[in-house]
């Protein structure tokens, strides 16, 4: 059995008050393991994107235990969240958000400025995790210059420079035609299974979350349904 | 991680020239202001006082008391008279020179040329009290100052006008009623420290000018050049002493006359001059307070315009500090910019005001670094709250915001 990455249990997100209050989680609980690919699915309102924020430590649960390598995120402060970030996390988000009239590999090297790593080192490892998506001839050009699909590769090579333990992506080809999906999705797999790094990604599209091993269904604040797909020997 | 800070304020300032170029006019003309009056302030005292040593430390003038307006002065007012120049000529004997002198505004004409020049009557001693040449013709003599010869000396600025390049000696000027024989010039001072004309000047005989010009028997003022060597406190004392007498002053009553040395007429226009410039500065500083809040307007709109950028940098791993100290950079780099230019600005308007004024260029160490420092200091307290308001947002609706 493999160690679960991040758990939640019994997690309750509430917002507003009294008359408006609305419960955006409703007692969830479900738990990722190491190297696992999941999608994360549902409607929106459904609680998907709360969950998203919680998993990737943007967010805390107004009540219940949200872990992470056994730690309680959900109780940490703002800082501590953000040194969680840095050090086990990589976003990547549907537009993109990478930093504008910045270069790709200036992009890449950003967590690692926030990691105090020297500035040869950190265009290193932004080369390297620039190549890693295909990219390696892009390191000096501006997002303005790149293609969509170029630029979310950026994003990705951006998550991944620090080595995190979980990539987190927020509907990562929302903005993108099927075709760039697919390789978005392919190079995503690919990580995944190379180098054991588990993903965790939110969709509404049923062929993207194809690529998942796991898919997580949300509705109106619960977990609706989780279902793992066959494994093909 | 300092330099990569530095490094990115000034990428951040370089994508707005525009914008920052108008944020940073205001600390720009703040410290112009500050740094070229204070520089020009300082100048006038230097000349001020410069020209008051030319002077002669070792001069004392001597004046009757005015009586005070409020009535309070319990002396009898009394001007100076003949009897007390006599006193003072042959009581001192620690001083180089004794001349009496007294001035009018006075108009003076040649030819079809006529100007308003200052006119002295005063005495052959004139010349050795205040230290002044006459290097064409001559200096009028003993003879002429007591029989009252209508012969005048004229200053370098009423030469060129009456006389241009032509030799003035010999000819003949009107001062005021008066025809008057021009017998030499005097060399030239300049401007003094407040702008006046020390070269618009007629020096006549004292009785001459008593008579024909000013129609009484008064002297203005009495000048002592005291002995070398003899310190003008001694000069001082042994001058009122002997005024006490030729005037009569009862030993309780106070004195009706004022003597000055030049060291305390020095001080006192400088410390003017000084508290002039600090008045300015004062409000120059104004403006640059002015320019704080547009920085402070410059760095809100800077936050909000990437409100998307901090949520990316937050969620990355980006501490509250580190969006704080980013943004405080851009204030200070961005304000500093804005000071720099500022001093090179100022000092080129000072340097302008100088050469045209004829006044010493003085630019102080000390202000330059107080402006550099002060310009700093706007830019981190202006630049504090826009950036712990971005430092306090949270990522997620950072992140969302469009």
């Amino acid at each position: 059995m493999v160690k679960p990455l991040i758990t939640f249990d019994k997690v309750w997100k509430t917002y507003g008050e009294g008359e408006a209050r609305v419960n955006a989680l409703a007692g969830v609980d479900f738990s990722i393991a190491e190297g696992e690919f999941v999608a994360i699915m549902g409607p929106s309102g459904s609680g998907k994107s709360t969950s998203m924020n919680i998993i990737g430590c943007l967010d805390t649960p107004t009540s219940g235990r949200y872990g992470f390598q056994g730690v309680d995120a959900g109780k940490l402060d703002r800082n501590s969240r953000a040194v969680l970030r840095n050090l086990y996390i990589g976003f990547v988000f549907q537009g993109y958000n990478l930093l504008p009239r910045t270069t790709a590999a200036e992009n890449v090297e950003l967590p690692l400025i926030y990691r105090g790593v020297p500035a040869a080192e950190r265009r290193k490892r932004a080369l390297t995790a620039l190549a890693e998506v295909g990219l390696a001839d892009r390191a000096d050009h501006t997002p303005a210059e790149l293609s969509g699909g170029q630029q979310q590769r950026v994003a990705i090579a951006r998550a991944i420079v620090t080595r995190p333990a979980l990539l987190v992506a927020d509907e990562p080809t929302g903005n993108l035609d099927t075709k760039r999906s697919h390789e978005i999705m392919e190079l995503l797999t690919g990580l995944n299974q190379d180098h054991g790094l588990t993903v965790a990604m939110v969709t509404h599209e049923a062929d993207v979350a194809a690529y998942a091993r796991r898919t997580i269904a949300f509705l109106d604040g619960r977990v609706e349904s989780d279902t793992r797909a066959l494994e093909i020997a | 991680m300092f330099w990569e800070t530095f490094r990115l304020a000034l990428l951040s300032i370089r994508r707005n020239v525009m914008r920052s170029f108008l944020t940073l006019l205001g600390i720009v003309i703040g410290v112009a202001a500050v740094i070229a009056m204070i520089t020009i302030g300082s100048g006038t005292t230097e000349r001020v006082k410069g020209d008051i040593a030319k002077l002669g430390s070792n001069l004392l003038v001597v004046r009757a008391a005015r009586p005070d307006r409020s009535g309070t002065s319990s002396f009898t007012p009394k001007r100076l008279d003949e009897k007390d120049l006599a006193g003072l000529t042959n009581g001192l004997d620690n001083a180089n020179a004794v001349s009496a002198a007294s001035s009018q505004q006075v108009r003076v004409v040649y030819a079809a040329q006529n100007t308003a020049a200052e006119v002295t009557g005063t005495d052959t001693e004139y010349f050795i009290a205040r230290d002044w040449d006459v290097p064409v013709g001559r200096e009028f003599t003993d003879s002429e100052v007591r029989g009252g010869a209508p012969v005048c000396v004229i200053g370098e600025t009423i030469r060129s006008l009456f006389f241009g390049a032509g030799d003035p000696t010999g000819q003949s000027i009107r001062v005021g009623k008066v025809s008057c024989k021009v017998i030499g010039v005097l060399e030239s001072k300049g401007f003094s420290g407040f702008g006046q004309d020390q070269d618009n000047v007629v020096m006549m005989p004292l009785s001459a000018f008593q008579r024909r010009i000013a129609g009484d028997r008064d002297i203005d003022s009495i000048y002592v050049a005291a002995l070398d060597g003899v310190a003008t406190s001694e000069v001082q004392a042994d001058i009122e002493q002997i005024l006490r007498e030729t005037r009569r002053i009862a030993p309780d009553g106070e004195d009706n006359f004022d003597v000055r040395d030049m060291t305390q007429i020095a001080d006192a226009m400088a410390s003017a001059t000084t508290t002039m410039t600090g008045m300015l500065g004062a409000v120059a500083a104004v403006s640059l307070l002015v320019g704080g809040i547009g920085i402070m307007n410059i760095m809100l709109v800077s936050v909000t315009e990437r409100t998307r950028e901090i949520g990316i940098r937050l969620a990355i791993g980006a501490h509250e500090r580190h969006i704080l100290v980013q943004f405080l950079v851009e204030a200070t780099v961005l304000s500093l910019i804005g000071g720099l230019i500022g001093i090179a600005l100022g000092l080129a308007l000072a340097g302008i005001a100088s050469a045209t004024l004829a006044i010493p260029f003085a630019p102080s160490l000390a202000v330059i670094a107080l402006a550099v420092g002060f310009s700093a200091a706007i830019g981190m307290v202006f630049g504090f709250f826009p950036a712990l308001r971005g430092a306090r947002l949270d990522p997620i609706e950072a992140l969302r915001h469009e």
